[in-house]
């Protein structure tokens, strides 16, 4: 069940966008930063954190998920930490997306070679 | 004739050049072809859903092998990384996003491929000047934007706290 | 004495028509299996062109481009007197580094994918004014440098709208020469025009665009950015010159892909020139459409270049045409001006090719 869960969430998050993307000839790099910022809202506002244990990856696989990450790092560093918190917790939290991508990209880069498409 | 539909003759017409470029651009508009939205929404949806599945699936093999479910969703963070990485390097994930668009945009694949693409391109350029400062072309708003936003929220967040509301 | 050069508010008319003495095209794999493939000089397989990089590909191929016109015609880089060239790139490094080792004294140009009719207007004034036997007009665009530059690295994931155009990777250059021998329209009259005598192809005159703006802010419909430059580059030309647009056999824009052939047929259709029948668009007929996925057609540089190049001087020179008006259009679009919220303005450049 959890797999038709998070086939459905998700793909309605991608779906959303999609059409989002054909109205309005945004690009895809725009896009990207709107979800971040949106995932970060609901996150905030708690909406967020209830999808994603009801819809697991459906929900947190997409960058919206990541958003609602970097929030929830700074609250809960707020929580433990006090203040400090709100300049720890989002790159705590969001330490293993960002770090991997740029440790596995750089590590492609050696073996890769840019091809015409 | 439509009411909404500017032709070609108003726009020629029209002396105003401020009026005149509005009024091309909703010509232009209105000659431009589009994709089949229906089409291609059904596709992000099914291409999207698959990418999020498959990332589930790894949540629960890793959660199987005893991880705790925080942990797990992490370890699945990192091999959709490694995977959608490996698949920008032999070019199956651009090919992938033809087809699935936002499907393929949207899910954290999307944010990896982003990173590798451009690491993969601007190395002719040096490992610093190319690689290093060109790999956030396209990753760095985002990561500059989600912490700033999530900062502003976590600054409400701890003033609220203060306050005694929250 | 009456200069009669100038002619209407934009155009040249050429007091001794140059003559193209050689042409060249060098195209990439997908523009060898596109429909004009067989017209092309070289299709090469490598898309690196032997090179390390996409600027460095770009610049072998514009070498190639340039000796291969030049012995073409019969002629050694040190006969070549100019060379005008120019590509996409910033500050023409396809050019600079291209054409170094021929040794040759240049005049860099940009007018985005126009560089083809502007460098040839530029040559056909020097070499009418007396200043040159022999220079070369040179261009070239290659896709992944384009890409590189205007757009996203190439292996990132993105849908294209249906208005994109595919920039062509491919190079021309043509070599313009004073018409020294003795087969002027007078002589060839005199001895009856017969056909066995070869097919000479003059440059007869140039109406030069200005920078035409409707304020299009799609950098992904540049057919639209540049169909009111090239109406208005034709119109203009058809004005000058006091003709109708069946003067021609063939009415040719650089890359304004389908969509952009639709709203310049508009334009100068409420203008008063009807150019459907004999329009054509060099974007439109370098690739196919339904199997190459190229959605609104060919851009860049190189594609009116080669498309000049392989298959118009082809039917120029078997004489099934013999006037056209080439007019390569260029979108100015740069990332920076483009990220500072200004439109993409087009330009376009007119050039009489005519065949006898």
């Amino acid at each position: 069940m959890d797999y038709v869960k998070a086939f459905f969430v998700g793909g309605l998050i991608c779906a959303a966008v999609q059409i989002f993307m054909d109205n309005t000839k945004l690009m895809p790099g725009r896009i990207m930063v709107i979800l971040v910022c949106l995932g970060a809202v609901l996150g905030a506002l708690g909406i967020y954190e209830p999808l994603i244990d009801w819809a697991g990856a459906g929900a947190s696989v997409p960058l919206s998920g990541f958003g609602n990450t970097l929030y929830k790092g700074i609250k809960e560093a707020i929580d433990k930490d006090g203040f400090i918190g709100v300049f720890k917790g989002g790159f705590t939290a969001s330490a293993v997306g960002i770090s991997t991508a740029l440790i596995f990209s750089y590590i492609a880069s050696w073996v890769f070679k840019s091809k015409m498409q | 004739m439509d009411k909404n539909k500017v032709s070609i003759h108003d726009v020629v017409s029209e002396k105003d050049s401020e009026k005149r470029e509005q009024k091309y651009n909703k010509y232009v508009k209105d000659v431009t072809p589009t994709h089949n939205y229906v089409l291609n929404t059904l596709k992000a949806f099914f291409v999207g859903g698959i990418i999020c599945t498959i990332g589930q699936g790894f949540t629960n093999l890793y959660m199987q092998m005893g991880l705790d479910k925080e942990t797990a969703g992490l370890y699945q963070i990192i091999t959709l990384v490694l995977l959608s990485v490996v698949l920008t390097g032999l070019n199956i994930y651009s090919k992938l996003a033809k087809f699935g668009g936002a499907g393929t945009v949207v899910p954290i694949t999307g944010f990896a491929n982003s990173v590798a693409a451009a690491a993969i391109e601007f190395k002719t350029e040096g490992q610093v000047f190319g690689i290093g400062c060109k790999i956030f072309t396209i990753c760095g708003p985002v990561i500059l934007y989600g912490i700033f936003s999530s900062w502003v929220l976590g600054l409400v967040y701890y003033f609220l706290k203060m306050a005694g509301i929250v | 004495m009456k200069n009669n050069k100038i002619v209407g508010k934009q155009s040249i008319s050429f007091e001794h028509p140059p003559v193209i003495t050689g042409f060249s095209s060098v195209a990439g794999k997908k523009e060898g299996e596109g429909p004009l493939g067989s017209f092309f000089d070289v299709v090469e397989e490598d898309p690196f062109f032997g090179g390390d990089n996409w600027e460095d590909a770009e610049s072998r191929m514009q070498k190639m481009a340039a000796e291969l016109a030049i012995k073409k015609a019969k002629l050694k880089p040190v006969d070549v007197r100019y060379l005008i060239a120019g590509d996409l790139l910033g500050q023409l490094i396809a050019t600079s580094f291209g054409i170094m080792d021929l040794d040759i004294p240049l005049f860099g140009v940009y007018g985005a994918c126009s560089t083809m009719g502007e460098s040839i207007s530029i040559g056909s004034m020097i070499v009418d004014g007396g200043y040159a036997k022999n220079v070369v007009a040179l261009t070239s665009s290659h896709n992944a440098s384009a890409e590189k530059q205007f757009r996203f690295p190439l292996e990132y994931g993105n849908q294209r709208p249906l208005a994109a155009t595919w920039t062509v990777t491919g190079s021309g250059a043509v070599v313009i020469s004073q018409n020294t021998s003795n087969n002027s329209e007078n002589s060839e009259k005199s001895s009856g025009g017969n056909e066995k005598k070869e097919p000479v192809i003059e440059i007869k005159g140039i109406t030069t665009g200005k920078i035409t703006d409707y304020g299009v802010k799609d950098s992904m419909n540049m057919g639209a950015c540049m169909a009111p430059a090239a109406a208005d580059v034709i119109y203009q030309n058809l004005q000058d010159f006091k003709l109708s647009p069946a003067y021609y056999d063939k009415i040719i824009t650089g890359d304004l892909g389908y969509v952009g052939q639709r709203i310049l047929i508009d334009l100068l259709l409420e203008k008063g020139y009807d150019i459907s029948v004999n329009h054509m668009d060099c974007g439109i007929e370098i690739y196919d459409k339904e199997t190459q996925d190229t959605h609104a057609g060919g851009s860049g540089c190189g594609c009116s270049a080669i498309t000049l190049n392989g298959y118009i001087m082809d039917k120029l020179l078997k004489r099934e045409w013999k006037r056209v008006l080439f007019v390569p259009t260029g979108a100015l679009l740069s990332t920076v001006s483009f990220n500072e919220g200004n439109s993409v303005p087009g330009i376009a450049h007119g050039v009489m090719i005519e065949g006898r």
